[in-house]
């Protein structure tokens, strides 16, 4: 008939965070490297290309990070005044960077002094970026304009003046070379083609927009500004998809994982936030010491740069995974055993017996299937069972009540043997989810050992522990009923709407009835 | 069209099938066991029951083979006769009137013209074992008084009583002795074991006896589990005895197999255990059989077993040890403590089964369903000990959700509770478990009820504690990007003044609760959980609560401990009437505004059906049973009734089940339980002795009804109905695999042809005698497919011809007239 029933092992709901397959990845980083710059760092830009060095903007200086020196390998330094955006080419090889004083120069990383200068932007270019066809270089600036520029004759091609305000971000398509966004202060994210020389596309986001970014299909557009992100599909003509608002300070920069699954967002109130890019829901948050500024994500996800605004960068690198599979892996049996004999056809006169398919019992329940019920009960107080997994042991005991012989597994044991049940129900006893349980084992065993008490003085001593516990647990559930009792006072002279509040009884009752003799 | 019978009670099913021991078949294919006043008969191979032998008066107490006829089976019960039955036809062939209460049937292939009973003589317990010579003669019934005795003082159970050696000798057990009559010496020996006295051997009574088939050595069971093996008892000073020991508790039955190699035993523990060669060593296990071995049989053929258990089950099983079926009856050894309840979706009777189980039964087919484990955890047979207990359940949401409760009490201050709840899957058909709540109270949970109006898309649950609290639980969305979960959780905590929850109760639309408090009754409002009023009656404790439903909506039905039943007006919120009833069960129709009430007096209980609306009963029956009712529960027909009289209105769309204490379950008809089997099952049961075949059902019908034409009994019968008997034959074809069937050609004209014959045998009603000569002259045409037209066209011929007859009839009346005038008046001139 039916086979035998595993016992019932108690869950208990974990407390706290949820564990989930995002904070596990995302936990997953080593404790934060952290490299003082000269200013708030406003940019952090990783190469696309390997070694995948990361350019940090910060005051009038570009540093050029290696992947785990904590030096810069590089540093560009020559700008009269404060240096905004520096930004990779596709191809990892050319740098552009803007400035305070309105002019936009291109760097090779190999060198030191620009390679082209391109002069037009009458104040601060907060924003550069180069075009999906690496010739070109798109910049807004604080004097509402965009400009397109040439890098082989480092002329202007074109002008957009349709912001009304700053120009503070900006975002050319991976995939066009002719489309780019921008992001102004006049509440506004405007799409601009270059064919048309004019924006094809507006969008309002209602406050001040820091940071927008296209995801690389094209098809949605992110955009920060205030404390929302807001997220538009850019297909359906710049509709908003939807509106988050998960921060509680304006939200400054964003960044896509490289899955392309996952949004990251940056906030002066200190934290990166992670959305699904499915859902749109929160799935993780980091904390930091101070307000964000810029955040960027290495290749494979393997680094985290975070630049804050006290001037503070932050390298967090994942952990490394190499170490699992050393040890040697134990020989399995070849795929044809499995299969030995399973498409033998059946003869006329052979008779079929199916042997049913062995279900894995764990080894205490091996032990109750056939009643070797101390072994089981041993099995379940092994130190290693009793501190990871207390709930196995108190299952143990409570199905041990229920098949009616717990006295006679607890019975007949030597000093060893009852000093570690003693030990358990020490550390247990006064755990709320398992007292009704250890409490009744704990009668049982006073009422076995009480005739040999004072032989041993290890369990002497362990039952006077035990003893002591047990009048503490007492004092603290006296001194619990009378705090519920001012508060039950407290609640009736309030007035009767407030009465569907429900008060939550701590265990009590269960130990005052207790009796401990050693 | 349904005459105004009066309404019985009448017992519906789930008698007990393991009353006595099962009996195989000479060919293994059919079992045979007792069910209340009938004999089942079941296949071995699809566990379906082939025939009821129904023509008992009162309970079967034994069946036993025809050894001389192994197509026969002869079966004795209480009402003091002995029936001879041809199984396969289901047909009674002969009934002996003994004139004593028969406790136990006995054949022997050597006794030919005689059977042994067991019957009582005049004192209660005092039993004798006679043999009873059956008299030849033809007739039917036949009076079988000639009685001779052969051992008194034995027990009235059949388990302790065995033939041996082909019949040589009977060994019977008694308390601590044996004794061994021996037919040829006509002699009985005494074995008496050391008794009750001695403490160590104070559990050393008898219980069972049996023989093995080839020596002469007998078995017997003890209540402290050992088995002792006895040899040279023939001799009274010599006889030796063997002890085989394993079970620990009381051996409940033994068996030896057909060659006598292994012997079987069974108890408590619920694991059939096999000894090999009689030996300690040799013994194979079958456990988990579920529940404790009442009785093992053997089939005379040796190649299966089965073991019948106190719930209600028989288990066959192969020689090998391997359970190959299982023939389920209504479970009824646990005390039912979850009430009646109608599952939605099956249709089925619901409430507790076996130890930590729900079973699904179904009315109409006398049949457990399946069995639903909600405890989950291994059952451990041993006596005395504390069980964990299902003690409440509820179905919600059209049969989606299902909640229970179950709880373990082993001290009065360790009371172990866990609400779970269950959710039907469509892909599996089945109840899984969705939410285990541990300790959803403090103390015992009184009243689980779910809120089943439609206007509530999230499902609410309410239950009621003797804590003081109520709690309602709702499904919440617990699911995020990683899994789609849902989970209930608890939303609302209610009391009153700490008052003892003890019923709660949903209205009709859900939108208000009552929540009974001892002597209180709270109403709710369920948007917002407020109290809204409360009615007090100081009457007693509220034992009943339920709201009127329909057009009586507006009244709640309470009914105290005091014994009176009081109808408020939710409306005015005031006492409508009450009625001094003292009620035990009360049931509200779930179709319509009817309400059942039991109620218990000291000569038996009485039914009351009403509405909430006028406190005028529209029906009373007295005394429905001698026992207490304890549930009750209404059931939707599955073809209305039509009574027209006012009384009986409100059995026409339900039907009222109940279940009296001794747990038999009854139910108000106005037909005889044969009556109650629907014509197709009958029309099954008639053709189970040829091989069912999907080709006999098409072919093997036709050929019947062409028989059956002269059979004009039957053919009454049919013509009441209609319909309904070619459904078998015509579902059959559609069912049967393509592959199977033959080609369609020489299908098609029966099939058409079964389709009409319905219309043909109603037609052939009317002008019965003429048909058959207009048969002879119709003889020329062979075709089957033009049979039924032409029927019709001769009956439309024989209508004009009768109306020319009638007509030609009354012209000579009246000519006739004319002429006796005429000659008068002729006279006259």
């Amino acid at each position: 008939m039916a086979g035998y029933k595993p016992a019932a092992i108690q869950t208990y709901p974990v407390l706290g965070e949820k564990i989930t397959q995002d904070t596990l990845y995302w936990n997953n980083y080593k404790t934060p490297v952290q490299i003082k710059e000269f200013g708030a760092v406003s940019k952090v830009d990783f190469s696309p290309q390997p070694p995948y060095n990361y350019a940090v903007t910060a005051s009038s200086r570009i540093h050029i990070y290696g992947r785990y020196s904590q030096e810069p390998i590089k540093t560009f330094s020559r700008f009269k005044d404060t240096a905004y955006c520096a930004t990779f080419r596709q191809d990892g090889r050319l740098l552009v960077a803007g400035s305070e004083d309105g002019g936009v120069q291109l760097f090779d990383i190999s060198g030191r002094a620009p390679l082209r200068q391109f002069e037009g932007h009458t104040k601060a270019v907060h924003t550069v970026d180069f075009t999906a066809d690496k010739y070109h270089v798109v910049s807004g600036a604080d004097d509402y304009t965009v400009k397109l520029w040439d890098i082989p004759n480092s002329k202007e091609i074109l002008t957009f003046k349709e912001h009304s305000d700053y120009v503070r971000c900006g975002c050319a398509s991976k995939l066009n070379p002719d489309l780019f966004v921008t992001g102004s202060y006049d509440h506004t994210v405007k799409m601009f083609d270059t064919r048309t020389n004019k924006s094809v596309i507006s969008v309002e986001h209602g406050q001040p927009v820091e940071g927008v970014l296209l995801f690389p299909s094209g098809g949605l557009l992110a955009s920060a500004g205030g404390r929302y992100v807001k997220i538009w599909d850019m297909l359906k003509g710049g509709q908003l998809l939807v509106s988050l608002k998960n921060h509680h300070k304006t939200v400054t920069c964003l960044y896509l994982s490289s899955s392309g699954q996952r949004l990251l967002s940056g906030s002066l109130d200190r934290k990166v936030k992670v959305y699904s890019t499915t859902s749109y829901k929160v799935v993780h948050s980091f904390d930091y010491a101070a307000s964000i500024l810029s955040l960027a994500l290495a290749h494979e996800d393997e680094t985290i740069v975070v630049g804050m605004t006290n001037g503070i960068l932050s390298v967090k690198h994942r952990k490394s995974e190499a170490k699992k599979d050393s040890l040697p892996r134990r020989r399995r049996p070849a795929y044809r055993t499995f299969i030995k004999g399973k498409n033998y056809m059946k003869q006329r006169d052979d008779i079929l017996i199916n042997r049913p398919s062995k279900k894995h019992l764990e080894l205490y329940d091996r032990d109750l299937k056939n009643f070797r019920i101390s072994k089981a009960l041993d099995r379940v107080l092994e130190p290693s069972c009793t501190v990871k997994t207390p709930e196995i042991t108190v299952s143990i005991i409570k199905e041990l009540n229920r098949r009616g012989v717990l006295a006679n597994a607890l019975a007949g044991r030597d000093e060893k043997e009852i000093s570690r049940v003693l030990n358990f129900l020490i550390r247990n006893l006064s755990q709320p989810r398992f007292a009704p349980v250890l409490i009744n084992a704990a009668e049982i065993i006073i009422d076995i050992y009480l005739p040999v008490i004072g032989q041993s003085p290890v369990v002497d001593k362990k039952f006077l522990l035990l003893q002591g516990l047990v009048e503490k647990e007492i004092d603290y559930q006296r001194e619990l009923l009378e705090t519920l009792g001012m508060m039950d006072m407290l609640f009736a002279t309030m007035t009767r709407k407030e009465s569907t509040s429900v008060l939550q009884h701590t265990s009590d009752g269960f130990l005052e009835n207790k009796k401990v003799e050693s | 069209m349904v005459e105004e019978e009066s309404v019985r009670v009448v017992r519906c099913g789930g008698s007990e099938l393991n009353f006595r021991r099962a009996v195989f078949s000479a060919d293994s294919k059919y079992i045979f066991c007792v069910s209340g006043d009938f004999v089942k008969v079941h296949s071995t191979a699809t566990e379906e029951c082939v025939h009821i032998l129904q023509g008992h008066r009162n309970l079967v107490t034994g069946i036993q083979l025809n050894p001389n006829n192994h197509l026969q089976l002869y079966s004795c019960s209480f009402d003091g006769t002995i029936k001879l039955w041809d199984y396969i036809d289901g047909i009674l062939i002969k009934t002996f009137i003994v004139g004593h209460k028969l406790h136990a049937i006995f054949t022997l292939a050597c006794a030919e013209d005689s059977v042994f009973v067991i019957i009582n003589k005049e004192k209660p317990d005092v039993f004798q074992l006679v043999s009873v010579k059956l008299p030849k003669s033809s007739s039917q019934e036949i009076e079988a008084k000639e009685l001779s005795f052969v051992l008194d003082y034995i027990n009235q159970s059949p388990k302790c009583i065995a033939f041996g050696n082909e019949g040589e000798y009977v060994a019977a057990v008694r308390d601590f002795y044996l004794s061994v009559y021996f037919f040829k010496k006509k002699t009985t020996s005494r074995f008496t074991l050391s008794s009750s006295k001695n403490k160590k051997h104070a559990k050393n009574n008898f219980t069972c006896v049996a023989c093995h088939p080839k020596e002469d050595c007998i078995a017997t069971g003890h209540k402290d589990g050992k088995i002792r093996l006895w040899r040279n008892f023939d001799d009274g000073k010599k006889y030796t005895y063997t002890c085989l020991h394993w079970h620990h508790d009381m051996v409940m039955d033994l068996a030896f197999s057909v060659t006598g190699t292994s012997l079987l035993s069974g108890g408590r523990e619920s694991v059939l255990v096999e000894w090999r060669d009689a030996t300690e060593k040799n013994k194979e296990f079958l456990p988990r059989l579920g529940a404790t071995i009442e009785h093992i049989s053997v089939s005379p053929a040796g190649d299966l077993f089965c073991t019948s258990h106190s719930d209600n089950k028989i288990i066959i099983i192969h020689r090998n040890l391997e359970a190959s079926a299982v023939i389920q009856g209504l479970v009824k050894d646990s005390s039912i403590s979850t009430g009646l309840m109608i599952d939605p979706r099956t249709k089925a009777l619901v409430l507790n089964g076996k130890p930590g189980h729900l079973q699904f039964y179904s009315l109409q087919h006398d049949k457990q369903l399946y069995n639903l484990d909600i405890i989950q955890q291994e059952y451990i047979n041993d006596y005395g000990l504390i069980q964990i207990e299902l003690t409440k359940a509820a179905f919600g949401c059209y049969g989606n959700w299902l909640a229970t409760v179950e709880k373990r009490q082993e001290k009065e201050t360790e009371l172990d509770l866990q609400m779970k709840l269950w959710m039907y899957n469509k892909k599996t058909q089945g109840f899984v478990l969705n939410t285990k709540i541990n300790m959803p109270h403090e103390d015992h949970i009184t009243a689980v009820c779910f809120c089943n109006a439609e206007k509530f898309e999230n499902p609410t649950l309410v239950t009621a504690s003797k804590d003081g609290h109520f709690k309602v639980w709702i499904l919440t969305d617990d699911s995020d990007i990683y899994k789609k979960a849902v989970g209930w959780t608890c939303d609302f905590v209610g009391s009153y003044h700490k008052y003892q929850a003890t019923n709660c109760c949903f209205s009709e639309d859900g939108s208000l609760l009552a929540v009974s408090f001892e002597e209180i009754v709270t109403i709710w409002d369920s948007e917002t959980w407020e109290l809204k009023c409360t009615f007090c009656q100081r009457a007693g404790n509220i034992r009943h609560l339920c709201f009127g439903r329909l057009t009586c909506s507006k009244y709640l039905l309470g009914a105290t401990e005091n014994g009176i039943l009081c109808c408020w007006n939710l409306l005015s919120c005031a006492l409508e009437w009450s009625a001094k009833l003292n009620i035990r069960v009360m049931e509200p129709d779930p179709h319509s505004e009817n309400i059942a009430a039991i109620s218990q007096s000291s000569v038996g209980s009485d039914l009351f059906v009403f509405k909430p609306s006028e406190p005028r009963p529209l029906y009373i029956q007295k005394n429905i049973s001698r026992e207490e009712v304890q549930w009750g529960v209404f059931v939707l027909r599955d073809v209305p009734e039509s009574f027209t009289s006012e009384a009986y209105q409100w059995l026409n769309r339900s039907q009222f089940y109940f279940l009296t204490k001794s747990q038999s379950l009854l139910t108000f008809s106005t037909k005889s339980p044969e009556e109650k089997l629907t014509p197709t099952s009958k029309q099954l049961l008639a053709e189970e002795s040829l091989p069912t075949t999907p080709f006999y059902f098409i072919l093997g019908k036709h050929r019947e009804q062409q028989d059956e034409k002269t059979n004009e009994a039957l053919e009454s019968e049919r013509v009441q109905l209609p319909l309904t008997e070619n459904i078998p034959a015509i579902s059959e074809l559609l069912h049967t695999p393509a592959h199977v069937l033959p080609s369609a050609s020489f299908l098609c004209s029966k099939f058409v042809n079964s389709l009409l014959l319905s219309k043909e045998t109603k037609s052939e009603e009317i002008p019965e005698d003429v048909d058959m000569e207009e048969e002879k002259e119709s003889d020329d045409s062979d075709e089957e497919n033009d049979f039924t037209e032409k029927t019709q066209d001769t009956n439309d011929t024989d209508l004009g011809e009768d109306i020319i007859h009638q007509l030609s009839k009354s012209e000579e009346k009246e000519l006739r007239k004319f002429r006796k005038v005429d000659y008068s008046w002729l006279t006259v001139l």
